[in-house]
């Protein structure tokens, strides 16, 4: 391209808009890298984990994976926790909303409309005034230090979303396909799981993933409904971690993009449901 | 209709028949439609129950939990005798508190600012046609998925003062590169703020993106014909049409920015010197940390109240929404 530049100011028109049209892709990338930097530099920093502070280098000039290894053995099992509070947390968050919202949006129930507008409000509710009071309650319950509290507390985050999102796709499911699935003698539960459901996949799948990000990105209620050692998830694992040892950067980074690698596949995997979810859980 | 078991099958198209065999029936129609709303309401009770445990029983809990005297031992003792105002006005005479709400202001307010401004830029620059558009702009999302308490600790590591990117880079290139930018007790919120910033404008970006595309293109070619300029089409047929969706942006920008908790945590712990304490940090530091649970659910409810006026605001907007 350097040749054009010794034109002087002679851009044949033909040339100069298929031109601009690439030159807003050189920005959208440059807003994307600036958008992305602190991502790439905590991929960077974990694949340095041996260059002292000052010198972690714009780009790994090798590849050493110590740092990564160093942050399985450490934060390893809090990953697997992570994992399985997650997926806890999704199945009875589906679990709860699914029906619920079936419900809401087919039958016409007294005080449905009531329960609609009590969903939207508790997604108003702060998390820490939840903590500060569900804590003496699982003091009260033995529920503290338990997968199956942190399991119950982290659904919390997904179900009002859950309810609202599934709630307003099934409004558009046909009277006429329940009723004519009734008529054939199904019972009003396997309507729910044999047709609703079914026809509801991609708002469930939505839901399901929505409830597992905030479930897995969940670090207010570990930080508070965990006195030990016992249920760690990642987020509370790194954050223990900077306390105490500042100066291994790598491992931190290293768990740090480990942790983080959870969202990035589901955003490859499933791009369509998510852009469907930030717009439809919050606007509808 | 049980009445199908009738056998009129040969005449399906006479409405009387079928009709009069159900009547026959001996189940008495009231006690069906009862059991019938019941099994209904089985599908949303767990729900109900659900929603009235996690976020009923905690509103008021809370509010009763202010007027309690918890010290470190009432988790051993059982024992909260309630105490009148005290916590009240111990947290209102305690200069943290004034501290604490004035900066959940300016966090606030410096971030919706900041997220909407050049979230709704992108999002105009998102609409038109280049080669790209659809990858770039899901890509950004990134940010926004990873969770919040390992953004700050990235970020944490970039503004580190001496040995940080953003200073090494501020100073390769001239700038002054020894900003100590959470370490000062004048930089630390406005460094907190620019990270949640950062966070904040892919949410922004797409709801409003979502919005741009629902304005009917040809509003903006008749305002161009018309001789306005770009600008101006904006201003006056692109902006009005977009209000809702605006508002909506706005105030669930709001609602997740002022309880901040996460983020505050992992870049400053609150500090340097409280600068960067917010309601959410003051919340937790209370009852987490002094295990003083009445002085944290005295904050707590100021939060709620707080957020409480933006909810009614939120609704109205939503039942407009619906119409």
């Amino acid at each position: 391209m350097a040749t054009t530049t010794h034109i002087p100011a002679a851009p044949a028109p033909a040339v100069h808009r298929p031109k601009r049209r690439w030159g807003a892709t050189v920005f959208g990338v440059v807003v994307l890298a600036v958008m992305l930097f602190p991502l790439y530099w905590m991929i960077n920093t974990a694949l340095q984990p041996d260059a002292s502070l000052v010198d972690v280098g714009p780009v790994p000039t090798g590849l050493d994976f110590s740092g990564f290894t160093s942050a399985i053995t450490e934060q390893g099992t809090n990953l697997l926790t992570s994992l399985a509070v997650a997926l806890g947390a999704v199945a009875i968050c589906l679990a709860v909303s699914a029906p619920a919202a079936y419900g809401l949006a087919q039958f016409k129930l007294r005080g449905s409309r009531t329960i609609v507008f009590g969903t939207l409000i508790t997604q108003m509710v702060p998390g820490i005034v939840i903590a500060n009071a569900l804590y003496s309650a699982y003091v009260d319950l033995g529920l503290v230090n338990s997968y199956f509290g942190l399991m119950l507390a982290d659904a919390s985050l997904g179900i009002p979303f859950a309810i609202v999102l599934m709630r307003s796709f099934m409004v558009s499911i046909p009277r006429e396909v329940i009723e004519a699935a009734e008529v054939d003698g199904a019972g009003r539960l396997r309507t729910f799981v044999q047709v609703v459901l079914p026809m509801s996949r991609n708002s469930l799948i939505t839901a399901g993933l929505f409830s597992f990000l905030y479930a897995w990105s969940d670090f207010m209620f570990a930080l508070t409904l965990n006195t030990t050692d016992d249920v760690k998830p990642i987020t509370l694992g790194i954050y223990q971690y900077i306390g105490a040892h500042v100066g291994d950067w790598g491992s931190v980074m290293a768990a740090s993009v480990l942790s983080a690698v959870p969202a990035a596949v589901l955003l490859v995997l499933s791009q369509k449901y998510i852009a469907a979810g930030i717009t439809g859980g919050s606007v509808k | 209709m049980s009445s199908t078991t009738a056998p009129a099958a040969p005449l399906p198209a006479d409405p009387k028949a079928p009709a009069a065999e159900g009547i026959r029936k001996p189940v008495d129609p009231r006690t069906t439609k009862r059991r019938r709303t019941l099994a209904q309401w089985g599908f949303i009770a767990p729900a109900v129950i659900f929603m009235a445990l996690f976020f009923g029983y905690p509103l008021v809990r809370n509010i009763v939990m202010s007027f309690q005297d918890y010290s470190p031992s009432t988790f051993f003792t059982g024992e909260a005798p309630f105490n009148g105002t005290d916590n009240w006005s111990n947290v209102f005479n305690d200069g943290l508190f004034g501290k604490a709400l004035w900066q959940t202001i300016l966090f606030t307010v410096g971030s919706l600012v900041g997220q909407f401004c050049i979230g709704l830029a992108l999002a105009v620059f998102f609409t038109r046609r280049f080669p790209l558009n659809g990858i770039l702009r899901s890509l950004i999302l990134l940010p926004w998925l990873v969770p919040m308490v390992v953004s700050g600790i990235v970020w944490r590591r970039i503004f580190d003062q001496d040995t940080g990117v953003l200073n090494s880079f501020l100073g390769t290139i001239g700038l002054p590169g020894d900003t100590p930018w959470l370490t000062s007790t004048g930089m630390a919120l406005i460094s907190v703020i620019l990270v949640n910033i950062w966070i904040g404008i892919p949410f922004n970006m797409v709801i409003l993106y979502g919005g741009l595309q629902e304005v009917p293109k040809e509003l903006n070619e008749a305002a161009a014909l018309d001789g306005a300029s770009a600008w101006r089409t904006f201003r006056s047929v692109t902006l009005p049409m977009l209000k809702p969706v605006i508002t909506v942006v706005l105030v669930l920008g709001f609602m997740s920015t002022v309880k901040i908790l996460d983020l505050v945590l992992a870049l400053t712990d609150g500090g340097p010197a409280d600068s960067t304490q917010t309601l959410g940090t003051l919340t937790y530091q209370n009852s987490f940390v002094q295990m003083d649970f009445g002085a944290g659910a005295v904050v707590g409810n100021i939060l709620i109240l707080i957020s409480a006026v933006f909810a009614v605001f939120y609704l109205r907007v939503n039942r407009n929404e619906g119409k």
